[in-house]
C-alpha cells in the first residue's frame, strides 16, 4: 500500500471522528509503512516511529520553537527530534500507564486530556494535519517547506487553537510538541536530546552531580566544575 | 472463586509510611502482621543508587515512581452538575505505588499543625462568632488535641532525624525557630539544613519586613543520624533530587531508611507485593471485618482472613476501599447526610517569581531545604477583618534546579518559546528563584468522593469519583498570602517578579500538590465522621484507616508530620487498649 492511498483513507475516515481514526493508527498502521525500511532513515540514524516526512516536519518545527542562534545549538541541532521519534516508540508514546478505557467525552479544561488517541497517535494525526492545511493555504507546500517567518506564524496559531486540524485539535498538538521539545532539550543526553549538553550549558546547568556540600554556602559563586549527565562527561554515550 | 488464605492477627492494606509504623509497633507487641501492597518491592541498593535515579524525565516528567492510572485513577468534575471524566494521566498530584509509598519520593517537608487547627470549628466560634463559618463550610474539630498528639510528633521527629530549629520547647520561645508553633517536649533530632544563598536573601528580607523567619524542618539529614530503631542514615549532599526522585544516599526518611531494616527480618512480619486489595470482608452483621480480599499479579483472587483489617494505603485509595466495602454510610451532599467521602480536602497554593541580580545556583539544594514565616497560618493573625478563615506558610525552598519542570518561568512579558524564550532562560536560570504560600481548604459540602457510576477500572470496580472546587473563602485567602509573599519577593531586591496568583477553577492539571486529603474524617460525632479518635471505624471496629484521609479538612501545612504522628497514636491506642478489649474505644 502506498503512503498516499493510506492517507486518503485517512482522510475519508477522519470525518467519522477520533474515534474511527484512532483504529488507524498504533501497530497496525506501522505495519502498513514497513515495506519501505529504508525511507525510515535520517542522517544514517534509522527512525523508531516518525516516517521521513513526518521527521522533516518535527525537526523544522522544534527550529523554530528552540532555534540556534548566538547562544548556542537549537533543538534540532541538540537531537530534539530524534528525542520524540524515540520516546513516541516507547511508553510514553503508547500512553501504556495512561487511562485509556471509554466512554470517550469532551470535557472542561480543567478536566485535562480526554482524547482517544495516544501520543504517538496524536503527533501523526497532528503533523497529517498541519500539512495538509499548509498544503490548501500555501501553495502545496508543507511545513516544512514555508519560510521561517510563516512557520513562526503557524505556530503561534496552532498554540492558540485559532486553526481547525482534521482529526486532533490544534491546541493540544501543540502544548505536547512544545512539552516534548522541551523536554529533549533539557533531559539527560542518555535520551537522544540534549546533544553535548546544548541544553544544560544554555543555562548554567552542572548536570545530575551528587554532592554540593562544601559548595551550597558560596554564596553568589559559580559552579566551574565541567557538565557531566548519567553516563559521565562523555555526553554523546547513549543508554540502548 | 478465591482461595481462602491462613488467618493473620493483622492486615495492613498498602506499605508505606503508616503501614510500616503501624507493622512495627504492632509486630513489637506479639502480632503476627501482614502488609500487602500494590506496588513493586524497592530499596535504596540497588533501585535508588545515584548512578540513574537523578533521571529528570524518567522520574519526575514520567513519573517512574508513582501510581500508574491504566490501574488505578479517579474521575473528576469541578462541581455536581458536570459529568465527572477519568483522570487519564497523572497531573495535579502524585500518589506513589511501591513498597514505601510516596514516603520515598517526598520532599521531606516536615510540619507539626498548630493546636488551634485541630479545633478549627469551635476556636473559630469563640473568637469571631458562628456565623463566621459559611452555611455549607463543612468544617469540623478533630477529636483530638495537639497535646494528645504531641509525644507522637516527638516520636515521628525522632524516627525520621528530622533537621530543624525549635520555635517552642516546653512554653518557652526558642530565637531562630517558629515562634507561633505548638509547645514541644524537646528540640528537633539535628539541626538546620545548610542554608542556601536563596533562602538566606528571603531571611534578610523578612527580617526587614518585621517578620520571624525561620529554617523549615526537614527529613533530609544534615548530619549523620542513627534513630531510635537502630538504623543509620548519612548526611545530606544537597544533590537537589529529593521530590519525586527517591534517595540514594540515606538521606531521605523513608520506611527505607528509618524502619524496614527494623522490621524485615522479624519472624512475624510479611509483605506480598503486586497485590491489590478490592474489598474489605465483613461478616453477616455488617459490623465486623474478616479480612481482605486481594488480586496478585497473576489475576489469581485470594481471601486473607485477619483479626484486625488497618487501611493504609494513599489518602483516596482508602476512600474507594471503604466505598466498595460497604464500610460507613456513603455521603449525599444533596442531604448532607452519610460520611464516607465527606469533607475531600486539598491545598491552595500560588507563587512568585523573583528574578535576582547574583547567581543563586539553584541546582544545589535539598527537599525540604526552605525559609518560611508562619505569621499568616492558621489563626496566627487576626481574621475578623479579612472575612476568610485559614491561612499559610510563605516559604522560598531551594529544592533544586531541574531543568525541565523546575524552570522559574522568565519575567513578565517574555515569549512562551523561540529565540526569546532561549535568552530569557540563559539570562535567568541561574538567577531565579520562587516564595511559595501554602494554604488551608476547608471542607464544604460539595466537595467529596463517591463511586463513579460510568468508569470502571481493571477489575469492574466503580473508579472513585472526586468532586472538588476551589471557594471564595480559599480564593481570599490565597490572595492575602499571595500579596505578603510579594512584599517579601521584593524586599529581596530583585530584578523584577512576577505574581502568580492561583485563579480559576481547580484544575487536574498541571502539577499543584499531592495533599489529598479527607473522605474518611476523623471527629467525635459519628454523623459527620468515618473514624473516631482512635482512627477506628465507627461502624466495623476492628478497621482502623491511617493517613490525610482522615483529616476534616486541611491545615496550611505539609501532611506527612502529622499523618505520621496519627499512625503512632493509633498504633498506640490499638496496642494499649484496643488489644486488650476488643471492639470500639469510644462508645457511639
Amino acid at each position: 500500500m502506498s503512503k498516499n492511498t493510506r492517507r486518503d483513507i485517512l482522510r475519508t475516515t477522519a470525518g467519522a471522528g477520533s474515534v474511527a481514526i484512532a483504529s488507524w493508527f498504533g501497530p497496525q498502521a506501522r505495519a502498513a509503512e514497513g515495506d519501505s525500511v529504508a525511507a525510515h532513515s535520517v542522517a544514517g540514524r534509522t527512525l523508531s516511529y516518525f516516517t521521513v516526512p513526518e521527521f522533516a516536519f518535527i525537526e523544522t518545527a522544534v527550529s523554530r520553537l528552540i532555534p540556534a542562534d548566538e547562544l548556542g545549538p537549537g533543538a534540532k541541532e541538540a537531537g530534539v527530534a530524534f528525542f520524540i521519534d524515540e520516546q513516541l516508540a516507547g511508553p510514553f508514546g503508547r500512553a501504556e500507564t495512561w487511562y485509556m478505557q471509554g466512554p470517550w467525552k469532551e470535557g472542561t479544561p480543567e478536566q485535562g486530556y480526554q482524547l482517544k488517541l495516544t501520543p504517538a497517535q496524536l503527533y501523526r494525526v497532528g503533523i497529517q494535519g498541519i500539512d495538509d492545511y499548509c498544503r490548501r493555504m500555501f501553495n502545496k507546500k508543507t511545513f516544512a517547506e514555508l519560510d521561517a517567518g510563516d512557520q513562526d506564524k503557524l505556530l503561534h496559531s496552532l498554540e492558540k487553537g485559532e486553526i481547525e486540524l482534521v482529526g486532533a485539535p490544534a491546541k493540544e498538538f501543540f502544548a505536547m510538541l512544545w512539552q516534548n521539545t522541551n523536554e529533549g532539550f533539557f533531559a539527560d543526553p542518555i535520551y537522544g536530546g540534549n546533544r553535548d549538553f546544548a541544553g544544560w550549558k544554555l543555562i548554567g546547568f552542572p548536570g545530575p552531580r551528587y554532592n554540593y556540600v562544601n559548595e551550597i554556602e558560596q554564596y553568589g559563586k559559580p559552579y566551574t566544575l565541567p557538565t557531566v549527565g548519567l553516563m559521565g562527561r562523555n555526553a554523546s554515550t547513549r543508554r540502548g | 472463586m478465591a482461595t481462602k488464605l491462613k488467618s493473620v492477627d493483622a492486615v495492613l492494606v498498602g506499605f508505606g509510611w503508616t503501614a510500616s509504623i503501624l507493622a512495627k509497633e504492632l509486630t513489637d507487641a506479639g502480632l503476627q502482621v501482614l502488609a500487602i501492597e500494590r506496588g513493586k518491592f524497592r530499596d535504596t541498593v540497588p533501585d535508588f543508587a545515584t548512578t540513574h535515579i537523578q533521571d529528570e524525565l524518567k522520574y519526575a516528567v514520567r513519573h517512574g515512581l508513582f501510581e500508574e492510572p491504566a490501574r488505578e485513577t479517579l474521575t473528576f468534575r469541578n462541581s455536581l452538575d458536570q459529568e465527572a471524566l477519568p483522570m487519564r494521566h497523572l497531573g495535579s498530584f502524585n500518589p506513589a505505588s511501591g513498597v514505601g509509598g510516596a514516603g520515598i519520593h517526598w520532599n521531606g517537608q516536615n510540619w507539626r499543625f498548630l493546636p488551634t487547627d485541630f479545633k478549627i470549628r469551635s476556636h473559630t466560634e469563640a473568637r469571631y462568632g458562628k456565623n463566621f463559618i459559611p452555611a455549607d463550610m463543612t468544617i469540623q474539630d478533630w477529636g483530638v488535641t495537639y497535646d494528645d498528639l504531641e509525644p507522637y510528633y516527638d516520636k515521628f521527629e525522632y524516627l525520621c532525624g528530622i533537621s530543624g530549629q525549635a520555635g517552642n520547647v516546653q512554653g518557652k520561645i526558642q530565637p531562630g525557630g517558629n515562634p507561633f508553633e505548638g509547645p514541644r517536649a524537646r528540640a528537633y533530632p539535628l539541626p538546620p539544613l545548610k542554608r542556601s544563598y536563596a533562602t538566606v536573601l528571603f531571611d534578610k528580607a523578612a527580617k526587614d519586613l518585621g517578620l520571624k523567619p525561620f529554617p523549615c524542618a526537614a527529613a533530609n539529614t544534615s548530619q549523620p543520624y542513627k534513630n531510635p530503631y537502630g538504623v543509620q542514615m548519612g548526611q545530606c549532599t544537597y544533590c537537589g533530587f529529593c521530590e519525586w526522585f527517591a534517595c540514594g544516599n540515606y538521606s531521605k526518611s523513608s520506611p527505607q531508611t528509618t524502619i524496614l531494616p527494623a522490621l524485615l527480618p522479624k519472624d512475624n512480619f510479611s509483605y506480598r507485593t503486586l497485590c491489590d486489595v478490592t474489598r474489605v470482608n465483613l461478616d453477616s452483621t455488617g459490623k465486623r471485618a474478616t479480612g481482605v480480599t486481594y488480586v496478585d499479579v497473576q489475576g489469581r483472587e485470594f481471601e486473607q482472613p485477619a483479626d484486625l483489617v488497618v487501611l493504609c494505603a494513599f489518602a483516596q485509595h482508602n476512600v474507594h476501599l471503604l466505598l466498595l466495602s460497604g464500610i460507613g454510610k456513603p455521603y449525599d451532599p444533596r442531604t448532607n447526610q452519610g460520611v464516607t467521602g465527606r469533607n475531600y480536602a486539598y491545598q491552595i497554593t500560588s507563587s512568585v517569581n523573583v528574578f535576582l541580580k547574583e547567581n543563586m545556583n539553584p541546582f544545589m539544594g535539598a527537599g525540604a531545604l526552605g525559609q518560611a514565616v508562619d505569621e499568616f497560618n492558621g489563626d496566627n493573625f487576626d481574621h475578623g477583618p479579612l472575612g476568610f478563615i485559614g491561612g499559610g506558610y510563605i516559604a522560598l525552598w531551594t529544592t533544586g534546579g531541574r531543568p525541565i519542570l523546575q524552570q522559574h518561568g522568565a519575567p513578565k512579558g517574555t515569549a512562551k518559546w523561540g529565540g526569546g524564550w532561549k535568552k530569557s532562560m540563559h539570562e535567568n536560570y541561574l538567577k531565579s528563584v520562587s516564595v511559595a504560600t501554602h494554604g488551608s481548604v476547608m471542607s464544604y459540602r460539595g466537595s467529596y468522593l463517591d463511586l463513579d457510576p460510568t468508569y470502571r477500572d481493571v477489575y469492574g470496580n466503580p473508579l472513585l469519583r472526586l468532586t472538588f472546587d476551589f471557594h471564595d473563602n480559599e480564593y481570599k485567602m490565597s490572595k492575602f498570602e499571595t500579596d505578603k509573599a510579594a512584599l517579601i519577593a521584593k524586599a529581596m531586591n530583585p530584578q523584577s517578579i512576577k505574581i502568580n496568583y492561583r485563579e480559576g477553577h481547580y484544575s487536574i492539571l498541571p502539577y499543584e500538590t499531592t495533599h489529598n486529603t479527607g473522605g474518611a474524617a476523623m471527629g467525635a460525632d459519628p454523623k459527620t465522621s468515618v473514624v473516631n479518635r482512635y482512627l477506628q471505624s465507627w461502624d466495623v471496629s476492628n478497621v482502623f484507616v491511617m493517613g490525610s484521609s482522615v483529616f476534616p479538612q486541611n491545615p496550611g501545612y505539609n501532611p506527612t508530620g502529622t499523618v505520621g504522628a496519627l499512625a503512632y497514636w493509633a498504633a498506640d491506642a490499638i496496642k494499649t487498649k484496643y488489644l486488650k478489649n476488643p471492639g470500639p474505644l469510644v462508645q457511639a
